[in-house]
């Protein structure tokens, strides 16, 4: 997917005052947020998985490598073909082989994060293997051209009366706006392309080490077909989505669903396992699994190492100020929110996503919703560092954050100071409760008003205070 | 060096664990995490699960009683009386109920279904089916009515048991696991939840108690 993080702020401004847009994303907070905090709150103990949920993740983390070769060997063992790319560019060249392989014309596909990370479909499509998405929204994104807006829910950002137009104009049936209506005919549609398909290619939401088997959750049923129907099946995945046992999935599998859209299970949860057996009528005949590094081995062992416990259920975004007012689309990558923020700039570079680890209030919502406990703020916090030290910040950002380092580690001229900037603030607003302007910070006083101290500083009030 | 080896040695010096973990002791240990407390009687709890996630449920005495409920079932729904059974269930009197049901995996054009279940799953209430060559994956997914027939005694109580089941009767796991938790859905559009995606429009599960 083409990035376009370095042009944050732009997107984001143009999101905000995009009405259509704000209305849509006002449905995820009520559907969503809404949804998630009723299904936790029938489960009572809820804090009890999360905690396990941690356990397992950082479990597996600390052996990666060795559960990844116990993966390889149970899936090889069942007739599966375990493949490893270190890049983008490794998956696609892959999947082309595979389909050239197995000669292969047309494949479908249900809905896969990670090969939006390796924008599989515009390769496949230039490599003469026809491509259609068959999850509802990453079809509507295919026919309109745009990538996804939520790891979830992609089309988000789109209205019924948006989709409406989109299948008149592509399908060339009558116009309607009835969400079921559309659905029926995105599935009339769709059908005779998944029993025209030679190659189903899927994602995995894990992968489980003792069995070799790949775990898709879907809603839909198009993750059943598409590994059901046509005789080659390809599963891509990132490494770090291993899990050591069945028993290790299903206590994830307890918080995603609640966590992404509140449900207590997807309707379907498949296990997939090997090859098709000899007097089976249905199944792949052949089974390939791509494990795709693409920098998250770099995660490993780092400062952010924890993002690697991420399970990909939307929720840090859905609970976000920032992304519920901008949108998945500002963030300009395949993640957005504050998983995003913290993903994005390992993907593509700290350099090119300086706003992203900034996009944040740091309420700290992400990190209280997140079913498996990741430190977000925290993680946004260190990569600000890094662009501090690597010197990607603005000279001036950087002069006044090593002053105010400075005078904090210096209490006594640290009190003198404060007691003189708030005197001298206190004097400029002239009496009124906000400042609307000050000298030397512009930018930010353009859009919102600054609070006039109200007398004197804490530190002499806690000072007054504890005298008496 | 492949990708492989960069791969797993980058993992490999980032992970640089003193302690070696003995992985294959921690596998076949298949420690539990936790499980939401449920009530004892395990079909209710499923029942009542499986109706929250828009399955329709009927109760059968005897597996004999079957056809008869699923012939009920299809006229009040107004639905065709032929549709595909699993292989595993083809020694039904499905005739005598005024059905026409073959033996087979289903098509694209087949708008019935009707499979057995390898367990439900009380907690979610939720089909668990194993494929098999008697068993075909298709029957519960290509159809628009997905009927399931499930016996009393095979509901357990949570995910984790059904493992456990699972091992003790196959020892390995078939091709495809596939928990099923009510009709296909999507909220793909407007966040509204919209019955009947790509695959069945409605399930139901008949319990039988004998």
């Amino acid at each position: 997917m083409q990035v376009s993080s370095m042009h944050f702020k732009r997107q984001a401004s143009a999101n905000l005052g995009n009405e259509k847009l704000q209305h849509a994303l006002e449905k995820l907070q009520t559907k969503f947020v809404d949804g998630r905090a009723a299904a936790i709150a029938e489960l009572p103990n809820f804090e009890e998985l999360r905690s396990a949920a941690v356990e397992i993740r950082d479990r597996t983390l600390h052996r990666l490598d060795a559960y990844l070769v116990r993966f390889e060997q149970a899936a090889s063992a069942r007739g599966a073909v375990v493949h490893w790319a270190e890049s983008a560019a490794d998956v696609n060249r892959l999947v082309v082989e595979i389909a050239r392989q197995h000669g292969v014309r047309k494949a479908i596909k249900s809905k896969s994060m990670v090969t939006e990370e390796c924008a599989l479909n515009d390769y496949l499509t230039n490599n003469g293997v026809e491509v259609l998405e068959t999850d509802l929204g990453e079809y509507i994104l295919q026919l309109a051209q745009e990538p996804p807006s939520h790891i979830v829910a992609p089309v988000v950002h789109k209205s019924k009366e948006d989709i409406a137009d989109l299948f008149e104009k592509k399908h060339g049936r009558v116009r309607t706006t009835q969400i079921a209506a559309l659905c029926r005919e995105a599935r009339e549609v769709l059908r005779p392309g998944f029993l025209a398909a030679d190659l189903g290619i899927s994602g995995a939401n894990f992968i489980v080490a003792e069995t070799g088997s790949v775990l898709i959750v879907t809603n839909e049923g198009n993750g059943r077909l598409t590994t059901t129907l046509p005789r080659v099946h390809i599963a891509i995945t990132g490494i770090e989505k291993v899990v050591p046992t069945l028993e290790d999935a299903t206590t994830l599998l307890r918080l995603l669903p609640r966590s992404a859209t509140g449900q207590s299970i997807t309707n379907y949860v498949s296990i997939l396992t090997g090859v098709k057996g000899p007097n089976e009528s249905d199944g792949p005949e052949h089974f390939h699994i791509i494990l795709l590094d693409n920098g998250r081995s770099r995660l490993l062992g780092s400062e952010l190492q924890a993002m690697l416990r991420c399970i990909r259920c939307g929720a840090c975004m859905n609970h976000c100020p920032v992304y519920q007012n901008i949108g998945g689309h500002a963030y300009g990558w395949v993640y957005p929110g504050p998983m995003g923020s913290v993903l994005t700039p390992n993907f593509v570079g700290l350099e090119n996503a300086l706003d992203l680890p900034n996009a944040s209030t740091f309420c700290g919502e992400c990190a209280v919703v997140c079913p498996v406990k990741i430190p977000l703020p925290d993680l946004m916090r260190h990569l600000r560092r890094r662009q501090f030290e690597r010197r990607l910040r603005s000279w001036p950002e950087r002069v006044a954050l090593r002053s105010w380092s400075w005078l904090a580690q210096r209490p006594r001229l640290y009190a003198i100071g404060t007691r003189i900037i708030a005197r001298v603030l206190r004097i400029f607003a002239g009496g009124k409760n906000n400042l609307r302007f000050i000298p030397g910070l512009s930018a930010w006083t353009k859009d919102r008003n600054m609070p006039a101290p109200a007398g004197r500083t804490f530190r002499d009030l806690y000072r007054s205070r504890h005298r008496q | 060096m492949s990708a492989r080896e960069n791969i797993l040695t980058r993992i490999g010096n980032a992970c640089a664990s003193s302690a070696a973990v003995d992985i294959e002791k921690l596998i076949r240990s298949r420690q539990r995490g936790p499980i939401p407390p449920m009530e004892d009687d395990l079909t209710k709890r499923f029942s009542a699960q499986a109706l929250r996630l828009a399955s329709d449920v009927e109760r059968a005495a005897t597996l004999r009683e079957v056809p008869g409920v699923i012939a009920a079932y299809l006229r009040v729904h107004r639905l065709l009386m032929q549709g595909v059974c699993w292989p595993a269930l083809a020694s039904y009197d499905w005739r005598n109920a005024g059905l026409d049901v073959q033996a087979r995996a289903a098509c694209a054009d087949d708008m019935l279904g009707i499979t057995g279940a390898f367990l439900g799953i009380a907690e979610t209430g939720t089909l668990m089916l194993l494929s098999g060559a008697l068993t075909p994956a298709t029957v519960s997914l290509l159809p628009e009515t997905h009927i399931a027939v499930l016996e009393k005694q095979r509901i357990v109580a949570s995910m984790e048991d059904a493992w456990q089941q699972l091992r003790a009767e196959h020892g390995e796991l078939p091709r495809a696991v596939n928990f099923i938790s009510g009709p296909s859905r999507t909220a793909d559009i407007e966040q509204t939840v919209t019955l009947g995606a790509h695959g069945p429009y409605r399930v139901l599960i008949i319990i039988v108690d004998g």
